[in-house]
C-alpha cells in the first residue's frame, strides 16, 4: 500500500448558490462593471441607455485592468449600492 | 518520540561486516566486564555468537543513536552518550572501555562497514517511520491494485504527462535540499489566493520530477510568480497564450546541470524540463488553477507544461540578463517573463551589427500583431553566432537595446486602426504621431543561449497586457 503526500491546497471550495432572479428590476438599482476590455464600454452604454428607458437606477463601475481580480474596496461597493451587477467582458 | 540508549557500554554491529566479526572476541571480553554491555545487530539477531544481542533490525537505534559505521561502541551515561569509536581500533576501544588489556589477540586496527541505516535511501525512510518529518500535509492512501501514477492521474494533480508519485520519502528528501521551514509561507499563490507553504513546493517539485538540488530554484521561481508586478493571475486566466518563461543565471545554473546551449529551449534536459514544470504544476494543485476552469486560453502554447532554461554566460558578449537587471555578478537569480512561443529569426548573411539588428528589428515589429505597439514586452534570445557579431564589433547590451528601439518606431499613420486595410490597429489618437515606440522603454529583454552552430536567434513576444496595468518582467535571488 502506497502512502501519497497531497499536492494540493487541501481546500473544498464552498459552493454558493447564485442568488434568484429577481422578476422585475423596478425599485432595484444595477451596477454595470466595466472591466476595462476594449470595447466593454459600447456593450454597457447601450444597456445603461436601456435600462435608464425603463426607469432603472444605474451605477457604473470600471475595474483598473482586465489583467488583475476587482478591488477588493470596489467589490464591496458594488455590493454595498446595488441589487444587480452586469459585468461586461468584450473584445 | 525520544530514544534513551542504555547505560553503560553500547556496540552497534552487523554479520554482514569483517569487522564486526573480527571484534566478537572483544565483545565477549567486555560482556563478562563489570560496565554494562548491549549489543545491537543490524541482520541478524543470532549474532555474535555467545552474545545476548538486541535485534536492531528496524534500525530503530541505529538511526536514533546516528550511526554511519558498524562496529561503533558508545559509553553511555544517564542515558547521554559520552565516548564514541568507530570502526575497531585497539587503543580507542581500550580507552573509552577502561579495559587496559582489551583485544590482545586483534591487530590494531580495521576500519569499520558502512551502517545499514545510511544505505542510499534509507536515512528518508526512517525519518519518515520514526515520526522526525515535520510533513503536515494530508496522507492519501493509494488504493490496493491501482497503479501509483494512474491513481495521481485520477486526482486531478497532472498536466497530462505522467507525475513521479510524491511519496513520504521522496518529499522528505526534497526538502532537505533548502534549511526552510517546510511551515514557511511563500506568498498567495493565485487563482485561489492560497497560501503557499515551501511543503506544497516540495511536493509539486517531487511530482514535476526534480531532483531536490533543483528545490532552491523552484523556490525561487516560484516566489518570483507570486510578485504583484508578475500578475499571475491574469497570466493565467486570459485567453491569451501567455505562460512563465523561466530563465536562470548565475552559477546554480552549472552547479544543477541545466542547459544553456544546444536545444536549450528544447527537450532533454532534467533541470530544465522539471524545474518549468514545477511552477505549472503548482498553480495547477495548490492554486487551483487548471485549463477550462480559470485559464481561459484560447489556443496555449507548449511552453504551458514547462518553458525553462539557462543562460550561456561563459559565451555570452554581454553581461548576463540577471546582472543587467541589477543582480551583483556570481549571485544566481531568476527571471521569469510571460511569454508565448518561440518564432525564429534567420539571418545567415549579416556580418555587421547594424545589419543584424534590423533583422532583428523585422521579425520583433511582427509581435502580437505588426500594427499593435507598446502592447507586450518581449524576450530576445541571441545565439552564440549572432552574439559573435556583436561582440566582433564591440556592441554592448544598451548599443543593441537602443538600435532596436530605434529601428522599431512607426508613424502612427500606419498604425491606426484600419490602416493598410486592416481593422486591427492602434486607437485613432495614435494617427498623429510620427514615432511610435513598438515596446515599452525598458521592455526588450536580451538573453544570450544556443547551440554554437547556427545564424539563427529566436523571439518570444510576451503578454499583451503590460505595464502597471498587466505583467512586468521580475528577477528574483536565489538564496
Amino acid at each position: 500500500m502506497t502512502i501519497l503526500l497531497d499536492p494540493t491546497a487541501e481546500l473544498r471550495p464552498i459552493k454558493r448558490e447564485k442568488l434568484p432572479r429577481p422578476a422585475s428590476l423596478a425599485g432595484l438599482t444595477v451596477g454595470l462593471l466595466d472591466i476595462s476590455k476594449a470595447r466593454g464600454n459600447i456593450f454597457l452604454d447601450q444597456l445603461a441607455t436601456h435600462l435608464a428607458g425603463q426607469g432603472v437606477a444605474v451605477r457604473r463601475y470600471r475595474k483598473p485592468t482586465f489583467a488583475r481580480v476587482a478591488p477588493a474596496t470596489l467589490r464591496q461597493e458594488i455590493v454595498q449600492d446595488c441589487d444587480v451587477v452586469i459585468e461586461a467582458l468584450a473584445d | 518520540m525520544s530514544f534513551f540508549p542504555p547505560d553503560g557500554l553500547v556496540a552497534i554491529v552487523k554479520r554482514g561486516c569483517p569487522t564486526c566479526e573480527l571484534v566478537v572476541p572483544a565483545l565477549r571480553e567486555l560482556a563478562v566486564q563489570p560496565m554494562p554491555l548491549t549489543v545491537y545487530v543490524q541482520d541478524d539477531p543470532a549474532f555474535p555468537v555467545g552474545l545476548t544481542a538486541v535485534s536492531d533490525t528496524t534500525l530503530e537505534a541505529s538511526y536514533r543513536l546516528n550511526i554511519e559505521i558498524v562496529p561503533t561502541l558508545l559509553r553511555v551515561v544517564n542515558g547521554q552518550e559520552t565516548a564514541r569509536v568507530e570502526g575497531w581500533n585497539k587503543d580507542n576501544w581500550r580507552r573509552l572501555t577502561q579495559v587496559a588489556d582489551l583485544g590482545e589477540a586483534l591487530p590494531d586496527h580495521r576500519p569499520g562497514c558502512g551502517s545499514k541505516s545510511v544505505e542510499p535511501g534509507m536515512p528518508e525512510k526512517l525519518a519518515v517511520r520514526f515520526g522526525d518529518a515535520t510533513i503536515a500535509s494530508r496522507r492519501v492512501e493509494v488504493p490496493p491494485l491501482l497503479d501509483d501514477i494512474e491513481f495521481c492521474y485520477e486526482q486531478g494533480w497532472s498536466d497530462g504527462l505522467p507525475v513521479v508519485p510524491p511519496t513520504e520519502e521522496r518529499v522528505f528528501r526534497m526538502l532537505q535540499a533548502t534549511p526552510r521551514d517546510p511551515q514557511e509561507v511563500l506568498g498567495l499563490v493565485p487563482p485561489n489566493k492560497v497560501p503557499l507553504t515551501v511543503e506544497k513546493v516540495a511536493i509539486n517539485a517531487v511530482l514535476a520530477g526534480c531532483k531536490p538540488e533543483y528545490l532552491p530554484v523552484v523556490l525561487t521561481a516560484v516566489t518570483a510568480a507570486l510578485r504583484d508586478e508578475f500578475c499571475m493571475h491574469g497570466i493565467l486566466a486570459t485567453t491569451y497564450f501567455s505562460s512563465p518563461v523561466v530563465i536562470v543565471n548565475g552559477p546554480v545554473a552549472q552547479q544543477i546541470g541545466m542547459n544553456s546551449g544546444v536545444n536549450v529551449l528544447g527537450q532533454g534536459n532534467r533541470a530544465n524540463a522539471t524545474i518549468g514544470r514545477a511552477l505549472q504544476l503548482v498553480i495547477r494543485n495548490v492554486g487551483g488553477g487548471r485549463p477550462g476552469e480559470i485559464d481561459r486560453a484560447v489556443l496555449g502554447t507548449p511552453g504551458k507544461y514547462t518553458f525553462c532554461f539557462a543562460e550561456d554566460e561563459a559565451g555570452s558578449p554581454w553581461e548576463s540578463l540577471a546582472v543587467s537587471r541589477g543582480v551583483e555578478p556570481g549571485q544566481s537569480a531568476v527571471t521569469l517573463f510571460a511569454g508565448d512561443g518561440v518564432y525564429a529569426v534567420v539571418d545567415q548573411l549579416s556580418r555587421t551589427p547594424e545589419s543584424l539588428a534590423r533583422s532583428f528589428a523585422a521579425t520583433l515589429k511582427t509581435v502580437a500583431h505588426e500594427k499593435l505597439a507598446l502592447a507586450s514586452e518581449v524576450l530576445l534570445v541571441v545565439s552564440p553566432e549572432h552574439g559573435r557579431v556583436f561582440h566582433a564589433a564591440g556592441w554592448s547590451r544598451q548599443r543593441l537595446l537602443a538600435e532596436l528601439h530605434q529601428r522599431l518606431l512607426r508613424p502612427g499613420s500606419e498604425l491606426v486602426r484600419g490602416a493598410n486595410g486592416i481593422a486591427e490597429g492602434m486607437p485613432e489618437q495614435f494617427g498623429g504621431e510620427t514615432a511610435v515606440s513598438k515596446f515599452p522603454p525598458n521592455g526588450i529583454h536580451i538573453v544570450h543561449a544556443g547551440g554554437p552552430a547556427g545564424m539563427f536567434s529566436a523571439v518570444i513576444g510576451g503578454w499583451v497586457a503590460t505595464g502597471s496595468k498587466g505583467t512586468q518582467a521580475v528577477t528574483q535571488v536565489v538564496v
